[in-house]
């Protein structure tokens, strides 16, 4: 049987936007930015009406004044990028899922879960968190800490470059050992013939000069958890009798943001209900304290918590973030890097076009080690027996990690299907949907307007970038390389 | 690319791709409509009488019907016996059963000497 059908085409799936006068598309099957002439957005304006056939769009195009072959060559440019595709086409196929055998690159290592703050809406120690650690380990031993190193340079094959993220609960409540290991994984690295690099988080309570000559001496990059001037600060992140730890912490960070010298010191704020004051905790930490970076993110939890943000707290929060926004642009149009995060890591992935089958390397190429060596996707499941995933001696369990990499993957996700943003979303976090949802692998459906409104505004500061700084974009694209 | 503007790494890689396409092309190493899926416009060539698709499987034909399927509703199993290339649903007339279908000159009024093969 013959059936003759002629080529319809209509457009593929892309988000369009615009910036500085000038048409783009984020083309979703790949992830790519392509900035439009004039006769490709009049096309596809068009075929957003009605698909056309291939002879009406080049009998069209030549009306307009393009001749045959040019309008022939404008239809094949659109069409094998996947810009307009045939009427009937199935849709793209979703990103594959990565080998089994993925090499490691990353250990995040809760050297303790002991804290000495209370912040009321910790996930490891508030309502909703998932932690199990009765009766196992407070503090990781050498031997725990030394095994974990093994094992990251071992799993982490061919890799060249791998690292070491130091968490907790308080990581510095367990500075020896953080010494110990550094010294340790620098040498088992070199031996290895790899770069291994080294980051903490802490709640910047515990810091001395001495642990700060020794951050700084070994490049150890410093993210401090942190929520903004002494008001804000002091609302949840408490000492266990209830007092307010800014008094606390402003010195220290003072003498750690003067004194560490090799890495970019960042500030990871969480907002909570009444710790919505974006413009003026970034200016208070970017200005007044001097912080190098500024991240925001609102609280994990179960939504109905007295510190989870409403609907219209989050809408003040966008309001900001996109004030901020213009500020990053305004920078980036004379050259200079703007301290907000939110704004520099959407952009560093647009740069690679990422096109991501996971939200993040959880369970992939990080994994989270507890103090007593189990394993589990990143540090947010640390201790919590629903997700541990082998031990540190005995290795990564495969039938549980490809359980959570089969939920997590983004074509198992329905909602994500429709979405635009997914390539650079993949659905949100792991940990965040487990605490909403109770299944890791569920789309973390109360940020999709969010997300998608937040990935607009990105696209358009890059387009107008693209416009008006593109040395902006490939510089910072290069700097991203070496952090 | 002349209307595409490449803006990121993705981005640029489609470009390449398309350039190295259109030199392939060029020398002719490639004819770009040659390789086209089933589901896609405008359909291959689907010799009657056959779904094109690896059986079982042959619920519909490539018009959507079932009048243009090899077997074994309307057209049932005969038709597949000499001209077939699938060698699994029939008797296999080359090796085992030649004479499978010896007993049936006529298909609507024969069908009954054609038996079941046990090989």
């Amino acid at each position: 049987m013959t059936v003759m059908t002629a080529h319809r085409y209509r457009p593929g799936e892309y988000h369009s936007f615009a910036a500085e006068g000038a048409d783009f598309i984020y083309l979703v099957s790949a992830g790519a930015i392509f900035q439009l002439d004039e006769a490709s957005h009049r096309l596809l304006q068009r075929l957003e009406q009605s698909p056309l056939g291939h002879a009406e769009i080049a009998r069209k195009l030549t009306e307009e004044g393009y001749d045959a072959a040019d309008a022939e060559a404008l239809i094949r440019e659109l069409r094998f990028a996947g810009v307009i595709v045939p009427d009937e086409a199935r849709r793209a196929l979703p990103p594959s899922s990565p080998p089994k055998d993925f090499p490691l690159q990353a250990l995040v290592l809760n050297i303790t879960n002991q804290c000495n703050l209370a912040c009321t809406y910790c996930y490891e120690f508030g309502a909703d968190k998932i932690a199990t650690p009765q009766g196992k380990k407070k503090y990781m031993t050498i031997d725990t800490a030394k095994t974990s190193v093994d094992f990251l340079l071992e799993q982490s094959a061919g890799r060249k470059g791998v690292h070491i993220t130091f968490f907790g609960g308080e990581t510095l409540m367990n500075f020896p050992l953080l010494k110990e290991v550094v010294a340790y994984a620098t040498e088992q690295a070199s031996a290895a013939g790899k770069t291994i690099g080294f980051s903490l988080t802490t709640n910047a309570t515990l810091l001395t000069p001495e642990i700060i000559a020794f951050l700084s001496d070994n490049a150890i990059g410093v993210t401090v958890s942190m929520d903004g001037p002494p008001d804000l600060q002091d609302k949840r992140r408490v000492y266990k009798n209830g007092k307010g730890s800014y008094a606390v912490i402003e010195p220290r960070l003072r003498a750690l943001i003067a004194g560490h010298k090799t890495r970019a010191i960042t500030a990871r704020v969480t907002l909570t209900e009444g710790v919505t004051d974006v413009i003026r905790i970034y200016r208070h930490l970017k200005e007044d304290l001097g912080f190098h970076e500024v991240g925001f993110a609102p609280v994990t939890s179960q939504g109905e918590r007295d510190y989870s943000i409403g609907a219209e707290g989050m809408e003040g929060v966008l309001a900001q973030f996109h004030a901020l926004a213009d500020e990053w642009l305004e920078s980036a149009l004379q050259g200079r890097s703007h301290g907000f995060s939110n704004v520099s890591e959407t952009i560093s992935e647009l740069i690679q076009g990422v096109h991501k089958s996971h939200p993040c390397g959880a369970g992939l190429g990080l994994l989270g080690v507890s103090p007593s060596g189990d394993l589990s996707p990143c540090h947010r499941f640390t201790d919590a027996d629903t997700h541990t995933m082998g031990h540190i001696s005995s290795g990564i369990d495969r039938d549980k990690q490809s359980d959570f990499l089969a939920r997590g993957h983004v074509d198992a996700k329905y909602d994500c299907q429709s979405c635009w943003a997914r390539p650079l979303c993949a659905g949100g976090c792991h940990h965040e949907a487990f605490v909403r949802y109770g299944d890791t692998g569920h789309a973390n459906l109360h940020y999709c307007d969010w997300i998608r409104e937040w990935t607009d505004r990105c696209l358009q500061i890059y387009g107008a970038l693209a416009a008006r700084n593109p040395e902006f974009l490939e510089r910072f694209a290069a700097r991203k390389a070496l952090a | 690319m002349k209307h595409l503007r490449p803006l990121n790494k993705k981005a640029v890689q489609i470009e390449q791709a398309q350039v190295e396409h259109a030199r392939m092309e060029q020398a002719g190493s490639m004819l770009e409509e040659d390789v086209v899926a089933l589901q896609q416009q405008p359909r291959p060539h689907v010799p009657m009488g056959c779904s094109l698709a690896f059986s079982p499987g042959w619920e519909v034909d490539a018009g959507g019907g079932t009048a243009g399927l090899c077997q074994p509703v309307e057209r049932d199993i005969y038709d597949c016996y000499v001209t077939c290339f699938w060698p699994v649903q029939v008797p296999d007339h080359v090796n085992y059963s030649p004479d499978w279908a010896s007993n049936c000159a006529v298909a609507t009024k024969d069908w009954r000497n054609l038996d079941l093969v046990f090989p």
